[in-house]
């Protein structure tokens, strides 16, 4: 069977301990985590998990099983790339010099990225784009001195049905 | 006067007694400490309410509520204080989490304000049971136990049952709070399906019809959902012929000419082979177990697959299966049966095609039977079977685990569902003794052995105090070969006889052990004087240890070594 990354939408209670009964599922049966992200949803009681793991579909059906059988997680959904908007977001703190300043200028308009902090030698930029994105513009930001990088795991919605 | 609309302030404490009366419970196992005095203070009240057993380590109090539970049905409650008397008693909760047995622990908690400091007797325990728990609980506020004490026992009895921790961290036992105990419930994230997919259970019964060799692989799900009527009724109207799991012991009589015994690892040979011939298996309420498929890949390949079981994701977990039917056994069986009533033309013209088929299985049976050699030693078998035939297959039977669980499933002829009570899944040696205690309260009248070896039989030995202490009179068989029986076992079938650390060179005087505690003891040396302590202990209204010495060098067979095919299995 074909291994491939997925991405699972998790919709849960907002309870105590509810990441890591997730986290230690995932560790206890030996899935995979190649990015987590969480945050609170409207409803004040919810939280949604975006989980970026691998493997083949037998894998894929027995997280997603597992996952459903946490008493505190309410939905559980794949989201594949044609029906829904995924997307990672990475601050990186570059070095900034007269010498490369006109090259960020123009990698910054290229991936249309933002420059969100500026000090005598270093700029903090900002970009937001698909995985295959993300790492087109950390290859080309990286020959400029990379001082340091945060990157957030994926994010996805689902898109409207047309 | 202003009319007075309030409900009663009750303590925590008090609220979780009263919860517990609430749920039908009448008994709980436990052992007090410093967490948990609030909550005993108050139980003191309850004494004539509430029959709470001592025991004499947490281990067992954990064993013995799921032994209560397996022979009873009924939800296992424990009572332990925090740290030590919570981390006693995982291998309890863990081994009922992997059988599937419902239970609610209640563990005492360092006060919140004390949480995350180290404090004395302080342990993470909802942390630490969170992998072997199927839901745990800290109360943060006495506001909430009520509610939790309800999920709590609604989650532990409901769909793929199981174990549930509740902590209460010491003020919360105080603190106090109206007193309203929910009267319904309603998850949103927990709604276990029960009742299967129609179009699903008619292709199970099209393909049972169908089928040349088809056969009904039985586990542990048809007694926790109490479908042993169902399976009989549906197998007897089909001539079904039925292979089990350990975990699925009794729920088909072991007598019934339908029956083919155990399969898996120490499977019978008509179960095994039976099984790698058959060309269309329903596994019911079974989980395909590394101990039962063997080589999972060579695993019955025969055969096309339907499973039902109300947990998903045991469902194509470790085999492909054909046509899944997610939902509760008793109903799935009752749809089966519904459908079955108006096809009474099709039955019929199957008989032919399966009298065929029981035909090859008692062959299977007759050519390689369990068996055993007669010697002036004692055979463990013998003893087995003995207390099988002066008990009629009536008993409850625990076991420990090793050769005494497999030697106890293999020779007796289990009548009755919830008869057996076992470590299937983890393989919990000490299970035995506590769970046959927890079951002797359940029943009191009913007779109760823990068949066990002289290795797991010392594992929650202290129990005996218990036993003496409420008059209990379970019967403990003692298999002692002065081994490690099991781990001999593999050490000479696979390790060249290297017995590495498996002989027990020291062991107590079982006899006079028993008379310490104000129990009996009794022994045998000679297969002769077997039946005669065994009815002399059935006479004695006390517990009892029987002391067999058996042969040091017996094996358990068939024997299928780990990771090879189950037809490939050791005979004698």
């Amino acid at each position: 069977m074909m291994e491939k990354n997925h991405i699972l939408s998790i919709l849960v209670e907002n309870e105590s301990g509810v990441l890591a009964r997730v986290a230690g599922l995932f560790s206890a049966r030996g899935f995979n985590i190649d990015g987590i992200s969480v945050a609170g949803t409207l409803e004040k009681n919810e939280s949604k998990m975006i989980i970026s793991t691998y493997g083949d579909e037998q894998i894929l059906e027995q997280i997603t099983k597992q996952l459903n059988r946490l008493i505190n997680i309410i939905k559980v959904q794949e989201l594949t790339d044609d029906e829904s908007v995924m997307r990672q977001t990475v601050l990186v703190k570059v070095n900034a010099d007269d010498s490369n300043k006109n090259e960020i200028f123009r990698i910054r308009e290229i991936f249309e990225a933002r420059i969100v902090d500026v000090s005598r030698n270093a700029y903090v930029l900002e970009f937001s784009g698909s995985a295959k994105k993300m790492e087109a513009f950390i290859e080309l930001i990286r020959p400029i001195g990379i001082k340091d990088i945060v990157k957030t795991g994926t994010i996805a919605i689902t898109r409207s049905k047309k | 006067m202003i009319k007075e609309n309030k409900k009663q302030l009750m303590t925590g404490s008090k609220i979780l007694i009263e919860s517990l009366l609430k749920e039908g419970v009448d008994t709980i196992f436990g052992y007090p400490g410093g967490a948990v005095l609030n909550i005993y203070d108050e139980l003191f009240n309850y004494r004539d309410k509430l029959n709470h057993i001592l025991v004499r380590h947490e281990q067992g109090a954990a064993h013995a509520a799921d032994g209560y539970a397996r022979a009873t049905g009924k939800v296992g409650v424990v009572l332990v204080t925090s740290g030590p008397g919570a981390t006693n008693t995982i291998t309890g909760i863990a081994t009922a989490y992997m059988d599937s047995v419902p239970m609610v622990i209640i563990t005492g908690q360092v006060p919140t304000s004390l949480i995350g400091n180290d404090a004395f007797q302080e342990a993470d325990t909802v942390g630490i049971t969170r992998p072997c728990t199927k839901h745990n609980y800290l109360v943060r506020d006495v506001e909430d136990l009520a509610r939790v004490v309800k999920e709590a026992f609604y989650i532990a009895s409901t769909g793929r049952p199981g174990p549930v921790l509740i902590d209460i961290p010491k003020d919360i036992s105080s603190n106090v709070a109206e007193f309203d105990y929910p009267e319904s419930i309603e998850m949103r994230s927990y709604n276990p399906t029960y009742f299967g997919h129609h179009v699903q259970i008619l292709k199970v019964v099209d393909e049972l019809l169908k089928a040349e060799k088809p056969m009904f692989y039985i586990g542990g799900g048809v007694i926790s959902s109490n479908a042993a009527n169902e399976l009989k009724e549906i197998a007897e109207m089909l001539d079904m012929p039925i292979v089990s799991t350990l975990m699925g012991l009794g729920a088909f009589p072991s007598e019934h000419a339908l029956f083919f015994g155990m399969l898996g690892m120490h499977g019978t040979y008509a179960a095994n082979t039976g099984i790698s011939n058959a060309d269309f298996i329903v596994a019911i309420g079974s989980r395909f177990d590394d101990r039962v498929t063997g080589k999972v890949d060579e695993f019955a390949r025969k055969a096309k697959f339907a499973h039902i079981d109300i947990d998903p994701s045991s469902i194509g977990k470790n085999v492909k299966i054909d046509i899944p039917v997610v939902g509760d056994v008793k109903s799935v069986l009752n749809s089966m049966l519904e459908i079955l009533s108006l096809k009474s033309k099709e039955i019929e013209s199957t008989q032919y095609k399966r009298m065929k088929w029981l035909e090859e299985l008692n062959m299977y049976k007759y050519e390689h039977p369990l068996s055993y050699k007669m010697t002036d030693i004692i055979k463990p078998q013998y003893v087995v079977e003995k207390i099988y035939e002066l008990t009629d297959g009536e008993a409850i039977i625990a076991t420990e685990v090793g050769q005494n669980q497999m030697w106890a499933a293999q020779f007796y002829k289990f009548k009755n569902p919830r008869s057996l009570l076992t470590s299937g899944g983890l393989g919990t040696m000490g299970y035995g003794f506590p769970a046959a205690i927890g079951a002797q309260v359940a029943y009191p009248d009913r007779t109760v052995f823990d068949i066990a070896g002289d290795g797991s039989i010392q594992m929650n030995i202290q129990e005996l105090a218990t036993a003496v202490q409420y008059n209990l009179p379970v019967k403990i068989a003692i298999i002692n070969n002065n081994f490690l029986g099991m781990i001999r076992q593999w050490q000479e079938l696979f390790y060249e006889k290297r017995y590495s650390f498996s002989k027990l060179n020291i062991n107590p005087d079982f006899v006079k052990l028993a008379e310490s505690y104000g129990a009996v003891g009794l022994r045998a040396n000679k297969p002769e004087q077997v039946e005669d302590v065994l009815k002399t202990a059935l006479s004695i209204r006390k517990p009892v240890i029987m002391d067999f010495v058996v042969a040091q060098e017996e094996g358990v067979y068939p024997i299928v070594a780990p990771g090879y095919p189950i037809t490939g299995m050791l005979l004698v």
